[in-house]
């Protein structure tokens, strides 16, 4: 078992405010990501379930325990951080036992345990090395392993892979989804990569400045942003922001479209615009326009597009893709 | 400066180097060898490096006629005692600063190591006589209490900078793993920590060894270390040069190997972390 | 890792450590303050009156305080002044390419590691004495009169001990730095075009001044009471010629046996200390933290 309910939890540093009054319930076995630019409160949120940060105010219950007093070894959770935290004295066998020794498991079950865990993670030809002569991908997953082998009730996992070269990091993002669907326990998972939260998550909470601006499963976020900040976080490339004015009440609004849902024209369209850079990716390319407005906006396009550097164009949004937001930044409408 | 390795210019930085350094190593190789000479040749108006006869009866000299085990004796156990206790004292409180840190952490340092800027002579009168009225005088243990409280400071200096190379994440995740402190401290802490630990230790052993001002002062006959030994070799007995170069050469010659030994960590201790 | 319970058991396991140097500075210091204003001789028992700033009167307008003031301002600001001039010459040779360098480091090191009152002896007896003394050796073979060190230059000599034990420790700690300068930064000065000259005052210098900072502060606390060296030597003589501030109020205190008047110097060696500590500690303050 492992649902985690927040309520009201707040967070100070001495006088800065860090977290403001927050709820979240976290399912028991759900993929949940936390996602958000760096100083956003997330890491943070992630230490004070772990306990190892004291909660200001407001209340941390795991499985329905209230647990927001209880010490991080009383938990009964496991965390991966982001330098892997491996005990570089130890080998890999005693980094993975350690926290079995420390509940006075017996050796023979630790023992079995150890070559369990060594076997999911492929780790079994280097249970004697110390941490120093792993790779970084390794080192991980010893983190990982040590935190199998407790059966927490909750994993907890602090941007782990932002450590890691790209290549690496695609491959891991899939072994910890793996790792998931085969132990079907809660995950907690802390990132500023919103790829690895689109990529990874049942539901993702997107923070800015110390509280959640929205939280739902990835599609929810990329087709219905609540707002500007979730809008512009969530999906790569960025979505593109155009200034309008608005006739009726003499106030700008904004208005979204994602590069991909532009159609390009040589002839006619909503906006003018001329091409600058262009990136070949192959598969895809994606034109930088600068709209007659003075705007630059990402557009995406077919491999093959002919356009060249100072072509004119016309850009169009694909009907019901354009999202509407007013000063404040919230969404006004959704033209689905 | 210039990293242009052609052997003229490496030639001539070698001599150079070599012909410094040998005048700077130079007092300690000719006590060394003056120590294998007889009192005449010591003092001979031609004075010889290698070529004459070498001989070991100014060892024996020193050694029959002070009791120079003795003395030894006293320099282990206060270097060696107080830096102990120092660590003991030490090691909780740079656990405290490096890990628990807090605005008035950096403050708390800089105080520790004002302390250390109070010449001795400013408790000279008062720690003696204290030493007097509670029978410390002349004792190995109330030099072991000075040591140290003057090595104290330098001690958590020492072990703060190097405790601040572990990353706190991995006393986090001992925590996690449902270590308790003590758990903490033993099995991950100090294995970690142990290559800083020996070095703020052997450093103290080095600074305790050599102290001459609180050893000279407040020792006499029984717990006088080393320094105060050759002290007493100041006159007339210092004009017996073979002697002399024997019972400092018997001094100075632990420390030196131990100071060898440690050299790259004193840079790091003794500068506290500005150089690493 | 700021939790309520860390904090508090952090604040616990620092108790041990303040609580004892907190004592061992205030204990003795106000029983210092205490003894200086009042009449205390070990050898004259009687009642300890009270004097008021008697005791001060006479510290510090007698003139071996002046003496000895100076003294110890030239002893410090002679052994900072050789030894990291000479420290920055000897790192920058041994940072340069050369065979044997593991040995020539071993033999610069080695003076820091010679208890103060060998390494006095050593000189005074071995290499400065006039008759036997291997520079008057020297001397001779060159045709000279032998200097009498201690007589003719005592302060001076007693400079020269000190800074041999020191230069070791100054070199050793620039050498550091200086290997620690990102040599990218020499070879962008090449391609501008820059002398060895300039790249020593421009890029060099500037890359030591922590460096510096630290041998600064480091030397000056040991110097300032720079005792075992005098001791063993010319025990502040001739007259008051090498008696250092240290050395007076020992003399005062422990051979005069005149407790008042030793406390009263220990406590202006105490004021001295601290105007030169907070001028350190600025300069440190400046120089630690960037």
């Amino acid at each position: 078992m492992g649902s985690i309910t927040l309520k009201q939890v707040t967070k100070n540093f001495d006088d800065v405010n860090v977290i403001k009054p927050l709820d979240l319930e976290i399912k028991d076995g759900e993929f949940i990501v936390f996602v958000g630019p760096s100083g956003c409160g997330k890491s943070t949120l992630l230490r004070m379930i772990a306990g190892l940060e004291d909660t200001t105010s407001g209340n941390i219950e795991i499985d329905g325990q209230d647990a927001t007093h209880t010490p991080p070894a009383k938990r009964g959770l496991a965390m991966v951080f982001q330098s892997y935290a491996l005990y570089p004295h130890m080998s890999v066998r005693n980094n993975i036992a350690f926290p079995l020794k420390r509940a006075k498991v017996s050796p023979a079950e630790i023992e079995s345990k150890i070559a369990n865990a060594a076997k999911i993670l492929n780790l079994t030809d280097y249970l004697d090395r110390k941490p120093g002569q792993l790779s970084g991908g390794q080192r991980q997953r010893v983190a990982i392993g040590r935190a199998i082998v407790r059966q927490p009730s909750a994993f907890l996992f602090d941007e782990p892979l932002s450590n890691l070269d790209a290549s690496l990091r695609v491959n891991m993002r899939l072994e910890i989804s793996e790792l998931h669907k085969s132990l079907a326990t809660t995950m907690i998972y802390v990132t500023h990569d919103q790829v690895e939260a689109m990529t990874m998550a049942d539901r993702i909470a997107v923070f800015n400045g110390g509280i959640i601006e929205q939280v739902g499963t990835p599609l929810e976020l990329y087709q219905h942003p609540v707002n500007k900040f979730v809008a512009g976080f969530i999906g790569s490339p960025k979505m593109n922001f155009i200034e309008v004015p608005n006739t009726e009440t003499n106030e700008t609004t904004s208005l979204g479209v994602r590069p991909e849902h532009f159609i390009i024209s040589q002839d006619a369209g909503t906006w003018a615009g001329k091409v600058g850079v262009i990136e070949h990716l192959g598969s895809e390319s994606f034109l930088h326009v600068t709209l007659t407005n003075g705007t630059t906006v990402t557009v995406k396009a077919d491999g093959d597009c002919p356009l060249e550097y100072g072509d004119s164009v016309f850009l169009t949004a694909q009907k019901n893709k354009v999202h509407t937001f007013d000063t404040n930044g919230n969404t006004i409408k959704v033209n689905n | 400066m210039s990293i242009k390795n052609n052997t003229r210019s490496t030639l001539i930085y070698t001599i150079a180097a070599w012909t410094v350094s040998s005048m700077i190593f130079f007092p300690i190789l000719w006590t060394l060898i003056t120590s294998f000479k007889t009192e005449s040749e010591a003092i001979s108006a031609t004075p010889t490096l290698f070529a004459f006869e070498w001989t070991l009866v100014n060892y024996l000299d020193v050694l029959s006629r002070s009791p120079y085990f003795t003395h030894f004796w006293n320099s282990v156990v206060i270097s060696l005692g107080s830096s102990l206790v120092g660590l003991l004292i030490a090691v909780p409180a740079a656990w405290s600063m490096a890990f628990v840190q807090s605005k008035k952490t950096k403050n708390l340092l800089m105080w520790m190591l004002s302390t250390k800027m109070l010449p001795p002579v400013g408790v000279l009168i008062p720690i003696y006589l204290l030493f007097r009225d509670f029978g410390l005088l002349d004792t190995k243990l109330g030099l072991v209490i000075v040591m140290t409280l003057i090595n104290l400071p330098i001690m958590v200096w020492m072990l703060y900078t190097y405790f601040r190379e572990i990353p706190g994440e991995i006393l986090e995740a001992s925590r996690m793993d449902g270590a308790t402190i003590g758990e903490e401290i033993f099995h991950v802490l100090l294995p970690i920590a142990l290559p800083g630990i020996a070095s703020t230790l052997l450093l103290n052993v080095i600074l305790s060894w050599n102290e001459a001002f609180w050893t000279l002062i407040l020792t006499a006959a029984n717990a006088s270390p080393l320094t105060a030994f050759i002290a007493s070799y100041s006159s007339p007995e210092g004009l017996f040069y073979a002697k002399l170069s024997a019972a400092s050469a018997m001094a100075i010659v632990p420390i030196l190997i131990l100071g060898w030994f440690s050299q790259k960590q004193l840079v790091r201790g003794l500068s506290f972390g500005a150089v690493k | 890792m700021a939790t309520t319970n860390s904090r508090t058991l952090a604040r616990f396991m620092l108790l041990p450590s303040v609580t004892l140097l907190l004592a061992w500075m205030i204990v003795p210091l106000c029983m210092t303050l205490y003894f200086s204003f009042i009449d205390y001789n070990l050898l004259v028992p009687g009642d300890k009156e009270f004097v008021g700033f008697l005791n001060y009167e006479f510290f510090l307008t007698d003139p071996a305080f002046f003496e000895s003031f100076f003294n110890t301002l030239y002893l410090v600001t002679g052994v900072l002044l050789i030894t990291i001039c000479g420290g920055i010459g000897l790192a920058i040779l041994l940072d340069q390419a050369i065979w044997g360098r593991n040995y020539v480091r071993i033999m610069v090191l080695a003076p820091f590691f010679v208890m103060p009152t060998v390494s006095a002896l050593v000189w005074k007896n071995m290499l400065m004495n006039p008759v036997n003394g291997l520079f008057a050796h020297f001397a001779i073979w060159l045709g000279f009169e032998p200097i009498d060190f201690f007589a003719q230059m005592p302060l001076f000599s007693i400079i020269i001990i000190v800074s041999w034990q020191w230069l070791p420790f100054a070199a050793l700690i620039l050498l550091t730095a200086i290997q620690s300068l990102d040599r990218e930064q020499l070879e962008a000065a090449d391609l501008d075009g820059a002398g060895p000259f300039s790249k020593f005052f421009y890029i060099v210098l500037p890359h030591l001044s922590r460096a510096v900072t630290a041998v600064i502060l480091i030397e000056t606390i040991f110097l300032l009471s720079i005792f075992a060296e005098i001791l063993v030597t010319t025990s502040g003589g001739p007259g008051y010629s090498s008696t250092n501030i240290t050395y007076l109020i020992y003399t005062q205190s422990l051979l005069q046996f005149d407790v008042g008047g030793g406390s009263a110097g220990g406590i202006v060696a105490v004021i001295i200390a601290n105007i030169v500590a907070i001028f350190l500690m600025r300069l440190i303050g400046k120089n630690l933290e960037g």
